[in-house]
């Protein structure tokens, strides 16, 4: 039995050949998958005073300085009628995530040099587990928003269930960038000075602390080439409820966008995957 | 022809390698600028190459090889002889430049000890985490976990980091997960050389082991007993290309005497180590005129001389001379710490000897590893040197063991007393 097994496991290595079974290994090392990602989520805080407290901290903190920027300083209007902190915390959510997997991903072959010259496996699991790895911080940064949502009395409607859907696009906008990010970074160590100003620059093109409803009707779909834009307006809708209204054009232009970007983020990883354990 | 496991035809990887030392990576600003000077000179002299400054250097040229099922094969060669090149290929971590492998079967590779440890995980953690990375799944290493822990010997720090395990800890347990894979084919870089004596000894066992249970194992090494010891079969490398190939005893002693023929200068040597401050230019045996001999006779007077050219003032440096029998086994070892000699040395040209008052070597042949150390290895060459032996009247009686070969001799005084 065991015999038969490893007859059919016969494999040909050769130059230039694509590996045939790519998908089917990534699922055949599923198991590795879920091992790193567990391993970054349990490294994320250890060593540091108040853990997971740093999840909660970070984007609360934000949000209370676009708040008092944007809101009462800069006084830009608020979606509909609700409070400009909620408005604030509900693109703060898919922001955060987005900013810190781009981050992330973008150094973790880097970061796992040590495992890319010394074992096989199918590197696409790294980028990819690094962003699993977030969905922790999303999750508690999700808790607040529901306390948030408590403390103003602001019920939201069915729609909240759609925050899956456009969590899962932030995803794959995290993930196509991160892919083609990391790749680079792998050659051209610059990327790793570009990527935090990437994050940098989106926090600001992106409407987070702003309603994107400021930005004049004839550049909405300008603006919505941004893949992020679609996001937060789509966590906008789904949170705030009948009080803002999506764009609906803007966010398919976006979710092509982000799909593209995904295309052309795994082409690129894959043609120079086979060369990263020789360059890294 | 059906027990074939592996199967590689033509195999040869090329690196691109630039004349200018830096670092493997590439900063964007470099790749601009090369590219607009490379667009310059095609200009102005357009058959010039467009990879002006690179090279191509084969790491592997022509490599055909066929591994049967449950065949333990040793790999050696000298450094730089394509090794660690082919072992790579061989786990799929590099994709060969040209030519094939087939592979039949489930392969774990197994080039580093304690690959993705994490050291602020657990024992425990880390002993689930390395198993993944090596191709277990999880229920696998459960089932193992027991056996894993005992051959490890770690069971009381397994809610401990690793971080905080001592380096021997850190060793058994990267060591003991790795034994306990299960593939149908293992491939071993150098990795025994770790631990105390007693562990490798549990590790030598271990892969003997995995051998009898009918598993194909490929083991690279720079200690021939060890390989002499587990592999039936070898292959020597040189030069990215296979010199030899067949029973381990013929194949060892075909690489051994290629040092000997090799016949190149020390200092031109580039399968050395060590951080380059200081560098061994030679290192040869004088009589007792101090002229240069390449025959010696047991019992007589030598000394060891070793030259070397110093980049940096060395503060008390210790130079290290290891002697082995053409089978590996390490006969000898001399260095100046154990006579308590240690002046510092100014930066430049020197020679150190090391005297012998009466060479205690039986006839045969043996190799010399030099070495020169500080903090750190500043140098140090495999195979430095290669020398004969002849019996001589060593004992001072005339007497000589005939079939003795290549073991180190032992003054001695007897006394006999009836009571």
């Amino acid at each position: 039995m065991a015999k038969d097994k490893a007859m059919e496991n016969e494999l040909i290595i050769e130059a230039g050949r694509a590996e045939r079974h790519y998908w089917r290994d990534i699922w055949r090392y599923r198991e590795l998958f879920y091992v790193l990602s567990w391993r970054d989520i349990s490294v994320r805080y250890k060593q540091t005073v108040i853990g997971i407290v740093w999840a909660v901290l970070r984007p609360l903190l934000t949000m209370v300085v676009f708040t008092v920027i944007f809101g009462k300083l800069a006084k830009l209007p608020a979606e509909g009628g609700a409070p400009y902190s909620i408005m604030v915390y509900a693109a703060m959510l898919p922001w955060q995530f987005f900013a810190s997997s781009l981050t992330g991903s973008s150094n973790s072959l880097i970061g796992n040099t040590n495992l890319i010259t010394k074992v096989y496996f199918p590197r696409l699991i790294i980028p990819a587990s690094t962003i699993i790895s977030n969905l922790v911080d999303f999750v508690i940064s999700f808790v607040i928003l529901v306390i948030l949502l408590f403390y103003y009395r602001f019920s939201p409607s069915w729609q909240i269930m759609w925050v899956p859907v456009f969590l899962f696009v932030a995803f794959l906008a995290s993930f196509g960038l991160g892919l083609l990010l990391t790749a680079l970074n792998v050659k051209y160590r610059d990327f790793r000075i570009i990527v935090p100003f990437i994050v940098q620059f989106g926090l600001y093109i992106s409407p987070v602390g702003f309603s994107s409803n400021v930005i004049p009707d004839h550049y909405r779909l300008l603006y919505s080439l941004n893949p992020m834009v679609g996001v937060i307006d789509g966590f906008r809708w789904a949170i705030l409820g009948g009080e803002a209204k999506i764009y609906w054009l803007g966010f398919f232009v976006s979710l092509l966008i982000t799909l593209c970007l995904l295309a052309i983020g795994i082409r690129y990883f894959r043609r120079v995957e086979r060369s990263f354990a020789d360059i890294i | 022809m059906s027990n074939t496991v592996i199967k590689a035809e033509g195999l040869g990887k090329s690196y691109l390698i630039g004349h200018q030392q830096r670092e493997p990576y590439l900063a964007l600003r470099e790749v601009m600028t090369n590219g607009i000077r490379q667009w310059w000179s095609r200009l102005r002299n357009p058959q010039y190459g467009s990879h002006g400054e690179l090279e191509e250097f084969w790491a592997l040229k022509e490599v055909d090889f066929e591994i049967k099922q449950g065949d333990r094969v040793g790999i050696i060669g000298r450094n730089g002889a394509g090794k660690s090149t082919l072992l790579k290929i061989l786990s799929r971590i590099t994709e060969p430049t040209t030519g094939r492998i087939k592979i039949k079967g489930r392969v774990a590779s197994l080039l580093e000890v304690g690959t993705g440890f994490h050291p602020e995980l657990t024992g425990r953690e880390n002993i689930f985490l390395n198993g993944a990375i090596l191709g277990m799944s999880r229920a696998e290493i459960k089932k193992k976990f027991d056996e894993i822990v005992d051959f490890a010997e770690v069971e009381k720090f397994l809610d401990t980091p690793v971080k905080r395990y001592s380096s021997g800890m850190y060793v058994r347990l990267a060591f003991a997960v790795a034994a306990h894979l299960e593939p149908e084919i293992l491939i071993v870089d150098e990795v025994l050389a770790v631990g105390d004596a007693q562990f490798q000894k549990k590790c030598l066992g271990k892969m003997e082991e995995v051998g009898k249970q009918g598993r194909t194992v490929l083991f690279v090494s720079h200690n021939m007993a060890t390989i002499s010891a587990l592999c039936s079969r070898s292959i020597l490398l040189a030069n990215g290309n296979i010199v030899a190939e067949g029973r381990s005893k013929d194949v060892i002693e075909s690489y051994l005497l290629s040092f000997n023929e090799a016949n190149i200068c020390l200092s031109e040597r580039k399968d050395r180590s060590g951080n380059g401050e200081a560098k061994i230019c030679d290192v040869y045996f004088a009589d007792t005129n101090g002229n240069r001999v390449e025959m010696l006779t047991s019992g007589s007077q030598y000394d060891i001389v070793m030259k070397y050219r110093a980049q940096v003032p060395l503060v008390a440096p210790c130079f290290k001379i290891s002697v082995y029998s053409s089978a590996g086994q390490l006969i000898a070892h001399m260095n100046n710490w154990l006579c308590n000699y240690m002046p510092s040395l100014p930066k430049g040209k020197g020679e150190v000897r090391c005297h012998i008052d009466a060479l205690p070597f039986a006839f045969g042949s043996y190799r010399v590893n030099a070495s020169i150390n500080t903090d750190e290895t500043l140098d140090h060459v495999d195979c430095a040197l290669v020398f004969k032996v002849e019996n001589g009247d060593y004992y001072g009686t005339g007497r000589v063991i005939d079939g003795l070969k290549e073991v180190c001799l032992v003054k001695q005084d007897w006394k006999m007393d009836i009571n």
